[in-house]
């Protein structure tokens, strides 16, 4: 493991050897005016220069539409799992912080193999943040950079890329790479001056508390105004789970073939945000009230989620939600300074 | 299994295990009773309180509580035909393959009532879940002090288990008490809700182990009753009800507040819930 340098034109030489050597590939790439991962068929539609992706790269660890099963009517389950390897290019810290969030919520208690099937067969390659979104706030979640989860480890130092490799399956990808050379002392410091500049600068809404402080604060804002002020306008699309790099809640449905003979039982998204999703059979609601599922979201994480992964709050402040959201309400820095403010 | 985790021994936590259906029976217009045995010849390895997740091949899975004490053969499920699983299990019979993943979730604190009196209150389809209790201390007689079940039910024609209520009735180490919301040509016997038992349970309520499993509004009511009568928080359990998709604790359906029904419930210490609102 080690601290190299590539330069831009050798780095890009290196992902053109990556997909004519027929690897699976996801790059981040431009979609008009936005960005998003994707399956990268030429190093020129690479963009590391990025600010955010429309949807965080859960998708590739628990895809929008999952088959968990197959099954013969009438005969047996069988499990389904891909064992297709896969190369991410392009993670942003805050997203590796909420995949190594997610890594410990799939294993932890119940294993699911679904899950850490494709996470084990998953090659990492994070990058620093080159641009910052408008709405991120990862320097006030102490997700602005990254150390951990990662294989490798990308940053734009201007005339190419400081590259450290953090295990076996990163230090293979590298291995041979043309015009790969030991980062010197100043590419180090270069970097460290990246991810300074990114623990200021990547905080376009300021938490007014340590992220620390928020599942204290919320023992005492159960009852707070802020619920219901908010919600009022909520339309329950669930726009801020699906964005959500943390939200990982999941629907399981059963699909048959038209004559009946196979089918395959497997698992979509699900929001919390989301009219239904705690009804049961009967049609009984268990959380009928808009403000009881805005306040959930919150709860989730900064509270529920955390209690389970040692603390860690399960908001990375990649800003999507805020973005997603058409009645402009789900910031949740505004939701955490108001409540800061009044609960003093 | 897949190539990485089959190194590990891991199991897929969403697989069912083949099960077949001994025996069907409706026990009213709405509710199916059925039994059901794993096709490996394993006991399903249950204790009562805990639930399994049903599949029906091409339509889907759904959580039931298990119905029977884990001292009889096979086991026992009772289905309410409300939706599309249900809907289809209705339509099953002796014979007919489905899949069953669990047990999941917390039980009914078996050892810590021992030698206690127990005092069942039951509403409506209620009786389903406690009936694995029930009867588990029917089939240890010895190791519990007094039992008594209350019942209560819509109206006449909803009533379940009649004959086993009958035969529990009939003992006299077990004092049954029924009524009914809505009074019925055929009924002679106590009308009224659940709640306008209570007054008549001749034991201490203080110190007895009190188990309580029914729809939503019935628990407000009856803990409202208990804590006017001043029984201690730590004595009474609950039985809850929620969605549920995976069981194990990842899919975030049956969440109340913090807690996840399907792994430190569906039994719950009321003391527990004190101070999460959205339990009852």
């Amino acid at each position: 493991m080690g601290i190299s340098k590539l330069s831009k034109t050798d780095f890009k030489k290196f992902v053109d050897g990556l997909l004519s050597s027929g690897k699976m590939v996801m790059g981040v790439q431009a979609q008009g005016e936005r960005f998003v991962f994707d399956v990268l068929k030429s190093a020129d539609d690479l963009r590391l220069d990025y600010d955010v992706t429309i949807l965080p790269p859960k998708k590739f660890l628990l895809p929008q539409v999952e088959t968990l099963l197959t099954y013969t009517i009438p005969a047996e389950y069988k499990s389904q799992y891909d064992n297709g390897q896969m190369i991410l290019l392009g993670v942003h810290p805050y997203d590796m912080v909420a995949i190594n969030q997610l890594d410990i919520l799939f294993s932890q208690d119940e294993y699911d193999t679904h899950y850490m099937c494709r996470r084990r067969n998953m090659t990492i390659v994070a990058c620093d943040v080159a641009k910052p979104s408008k709405n991120v706030f990862a320097a006030s979640m102490g997700t602005a950079t990254v150390h951990e989860g990662y294989d490798v480890l990308l940053t734009d130092i201007g005339d190419g890329y400081v590259i450290e490799t953090a295990t076996d399956k990163g230090e293979s990808l590298f291995k041979g790479a043309a015009g790969l050379a030991k980062a010197s002392s100043g590419d180090e410091a270069a970097r460290k001056a990246v991810w300074d500049k990114n623990k200021v600068e990547l905080n376009k809404h300021p938490l007014k508390c340590k992220p620390s402080d928020i599942p204290a604060l919320l023992e005492k804002a159960y009852t707070h105004p802020v619920w219901e002020e908010k919600a009022r306008t909520c339309f329950s699309c669930g726009s801020c789970n699906t964005t959500c790099p943390t939200c990982y809640c999941f629907d399981v449905q059963d699909d048959v073939s038209w004559d009946r003979t196979t089918g395959k039982r497997y698992r979509t998204w699900d929001g919390c945000l989301l009219e239904n999703f705690a009804t049961v059979a009967g049609n009984h609601n268990f959380r009928k009230a808009r403000a009881d599922r805005f306040r959930h979201r919150l709860y989730r994480k900064g509270k529920y989620v955390p209690s389970k992964i040692g603390g860690q709050i399960a908001c990375v402040g990649c800003g999507r939600c805020i973005g997603a959201c058409i009645p402009d309400i789900a910031n949740p820095v505004a939701i955490y300074n108001r409540l800061a403010e009044d609960l003093k | 299994m897949c190539d990485c985790c089959s190194v590990e021994k891991k199991k897929d936590i969403y697989l069912p295990e083949p099960a077949t259906i001994n025996e069907c029976q409706m026990l009213n217009g709405t509710e199916m009773y059925m039994h059901i045995g794993l096709d490996s010849g394993n006991p399903l390895g249950h204790m009562p309180g805990q639930f399994v997740e049903v599949s029906v091949v091409g339509i889907g899975e759904a959580p039931l509580t298990v119905s029977s004490s884990p001292t009889q053969e096979g086991f026992e499920i009772v289905v309410r035909k409300v939706g599309r699983v249900s809907g289809a299990l209705h339509a099953m019979k002796p014979g007919d393959k489905l899949g069953i993943r669990g047990p999941f979730g917390s039980m009914y604190p078996i050892d810590e009532m021992k030698g206690r009196n127990l005092v069942f209150i039951c509403g409506g389809i209620g009786l389903v879940p406690q009936r694995a209790f029930i009867n588990y201390v029917l089939d240890n007689r010895s190791d519990y002090g007094e039992v008594v079940i209350l019942q209560g039910t819509k109206c006449y024609t909803d009533r379940l288990f009649c004959d086993e209520i009958g035969e529990w009735s009939a003992r006299d180490d077990v004092t049954v008490l029924e009524t009914i919301d809505l009074p019925h040509e055929q009924w002679s016997g106590n009308v009224g809700v659940v709640t306008t038992l209570i007054p008549k349970i001749n034991l201490d309520l203080k110190t007895a182990g009190i188990l309580v499993c029914g729809p939503p509004i019935m628990y407000k009511f009856v803990l409202m009753s208990l804590m006017e009568l001043e029984v201690p928080m730590q004595n009474v359990f609950l039985n809850l009800e929620r969605r549920m998709k995976c069981g194990v604790g990842k899919c975030g359906h049956c969440q109340i507040n913090g807690l996840y029904v399907c792994q430190s419930g569906p039994v719950y210490r009321y003391s527990e819930l004190a101070g999460v609102p959205e339990a009852i």
